[in-house]
């Protein structure tokens, strides 16, 4: 049975950049094994002919002429920034980059 | 900065054999971005070019550009690539600000071109074949700017500014298969490699692929495994080299720094370097992430793409001639070197002669002028050659007026000159500062009655027989006529006053 471990948990949480306290770490852990388990259980209806489904629709090649549409003003662009400083937004230095 | 270890480049080759691996990032030349309409416009303001989509705002849905597609396939098609007959996009997580969605939308394990190859030319003529893995379709990141730090500002608070119009701008992203047998000539065959690919970019008219404006960036891997033996060792990654000669550098040193590691009984760690221009050095970057640490999964957001076969065709019979073949081709009707063609091309001078050529001037007055007299100017002035104010067609009329007699070397030096500093059309040039060659055989030859009266001593040699000698007479006369008089004509005229065969 697929399902996810405390240390996969761990480390998923570093990678989104979320801190996580080892109580939550054991309480997220143990709802997100219950919820790969409950969508684990499709597969035991589809079987080998049933392929993966990414795209509900059977569509393609929808794709837009290359011409320039209206952007946003710099202003409105960073409307909804936090924190911004000369024209840009304005982000924490990401610990271990150069 | 700590020194790194080096062994000598020979002694390195002695004991190992160099496997590259190279990745080139092409910026597309497209009016807008690849998800959304956003123009990519150089030299807007500072978030000027966004909108929801490229924000990564909730509710925005990006819609793929056409005409990147397209271009993809361009690509993909000059690299001897088979074309995917469908592909999908997917996101690849990652938590940095460069990409406000916290995903850059890329391609996984559907590229849409794999499996090609392109042939390399190294300077020698000899031809090295690159396989290509794949050239998949993605999208710029934004571009960080990084403010305050220990030696920043009097808060010293860390923080990076971000600006996103460079986010979302399409991007190829082209993948050598491991280059192996190589030998002493990877460095060698790298540099080919980016420089015949960038040419290859910009005869298919998708990209301008300056490297030095970023629209081509390299990101060179590396490993050695022991000379004999066939496992790859563990690589390294420089990224953002770019431009060719540091392609040629970054190589270099991997070998030697790797060398210098493995010979002294230690381990290459698996990690990205950064390459630094001022002395060719690399440095450490960030351990490598996994790839399953990017958690990639099919962009629910687009469409899977399936480009027809008739489409494909249609674009295939579009592709121009490739560089490296259409310089083969030139070098042959030019009759030039493959050192003066290579010359040629790294001075950028390869169109400029072409049309030069097509504008009337023969092959070899269009590449004189180009690759001598502009040349030096360009340099001089730090710019390239074809940004310097003269047009190919006026070049072609200096080498028509040098041909046809009315211009000798010296006064079409002037002409350009005279072009060159805005004062018009060569004809004008010509018109306006009397550059004329004294053609007046009257005037001529009075002037070389007035040298051979003044150097009667130089003239009784050439009488005897010593006919080098006349070179002091012409330039007496050169020198009465300010230059401009026809020299070949003004050494007949002596040789046919002394009564001597020329």
């Amino acid at each position: 049975m697929p399902g996810i471990t405390r240390e996969e948990v761990a480390h998923l949480a570093r990678l989104a950049r979320l801190e996580l306290k080892d109580e939550e770490l054991d309480h997220f852990a143990t709802q997100l094994d219950d919820i790969i388990g409950a969508v684990a259980r499709v597969s035991e209806v589809a079987d080998q002919d049933v392929p993966p489904t990414s795209h509900p629709l059977p569509l393609t090649n929808v794709m837009r002429p290359d011409e320039v549409r209206p952007s946003l003003t710099p202003e409105q662009a960073l409307s909804g920034a936090p924190a911004q400083e000369q024209q840009r937004f304005k982000v924490p230095q990401i610990l271990g980059e150069e | 900065m700590t020194v790194t270890d080096l062994v000598s480049y020979e002694d390195a080759l002695a004991a190992y054999d160099p496997v590259m691996g190279l990745e080139v990032h092409v910026e597309l030349g497209t009016k807008t971005k690849m998800f959304c309409g956003c123009s990519t416009a150089l030299g807007a303001d500072a978030n000027a070019q966004t909108c929801p989509t490229c924000l990564g705002l909730p509710g925005s849905l990006p819609v793929v550009n056409a005409t990147g597609v397209e271009s993809a396939i361009k690509i993909g098609l000059a690299l001897n690539c088979t074309i995917a007959d469908w592909c999908r996009f997917a996101r690849k997580n990652y938590f940095y600000p460069d990409m406000p969605k916290n995903f850059q939308t890329s391609q996984y394990d559907e590229p849409i071109a794999f499996d090609g190859y392109l042939d390399v030319q190294l300077e020698d003529g000899e031809v090295f074949r690159v396989h290509i893995e794949r050239a998949h379709m993605e999208e710029d990141t934004g571009k960080s700017t990084h403010v305050g730090g220990a030696t920043g500002r009097i808060h010293g608070a860390r923080h990076s500014l971000l600006d996103y119009n460079r986010a979302g701008i399409p991007l190829i992203e082209i993948v050598t298969k491991p280059i192996e047998g190589a030998g002493e000539r990877a460095p060698e065959v790298a540099k080919a490699y980016v420089a015949e690919l960038r040419e290859l970019i910009k005869a298919l008219g998708v990209s301008e692929a300056r490297m030095e404006q970023g629209q081509m960036r390299c990101d060179v891997n590396l490993s050695l495994r022991p000379n004999g033996t066939e496992k790859f060792g563990t690589r390294s990654e420089t990224k953002n080299v770019n431009s060719l000669r540091s392609v040629e550098r970054a190589a270099r040193f991997e070998i030697q720094r790797h060398a210098a590691v493995l010979s002294s009984g230690g381990k290459i760690v698996q990690e990205t370097r950064h390459f630094h221009e001022e002395d060719g050095s690399t440095t450490p970057g960030r351990i490598k992430e996994e790839a399953e640490d990017y958690r990639y999964f099919p962009e629910p957001d687009l469409v899977p793409v399936a480009p027809s076969r008739e489409w494909v065709e249609e674009l295939r019979a579009t592709l121009p001639e490739l560089p490296r073949v259409r310089r083969n081709r030139l070098r042959e009707e030019w009759g030039v070197s493959e050192h003066d063609m290579q010359s040629i091309l790294n001075a950028g001078a390869v169109d400029l002669i072409v049309a030069t050529v097509e504008a009337g001037a023969d092959a070899a007055a269009a590449r004189k002028w180009w690759m001598g007299e502009l040349a030096r100017r360009a340099n001089e002035d730090g710019v390239e050659l074809a940004a310097l104010p003269i047009t190919p067609v006026q070049v072609a009329r200096v080498a028509e007026l040098v041909a046809k007699g009315d211009l000798n070397d010296k006064l079409a030096r002037q002409v350009i000159e005279g072009v060159l500093a805005g004062e018009g059309d060569p004809d004008t040039v010509v018109e306006k500062r009397g550059l004329k060659v004294v053609s007046d055989e009257g005037a001529l030859g009075t002037a070389v009655d007035e040298a051979i009266a003044a150097n009667a001593a130089i003239a009784d040699k050439i009488r005897g027989g010593k006919v080098a000698a006349a070179g002091a007479l012409v330039g007496a006369v050169m020198k009465a006529t300010r230059g401009q008089a026809d020299a070949a004509r003004v050494r007949e005229l002596i040789l046919e006053k002394l009564g001597v065969e020329g």
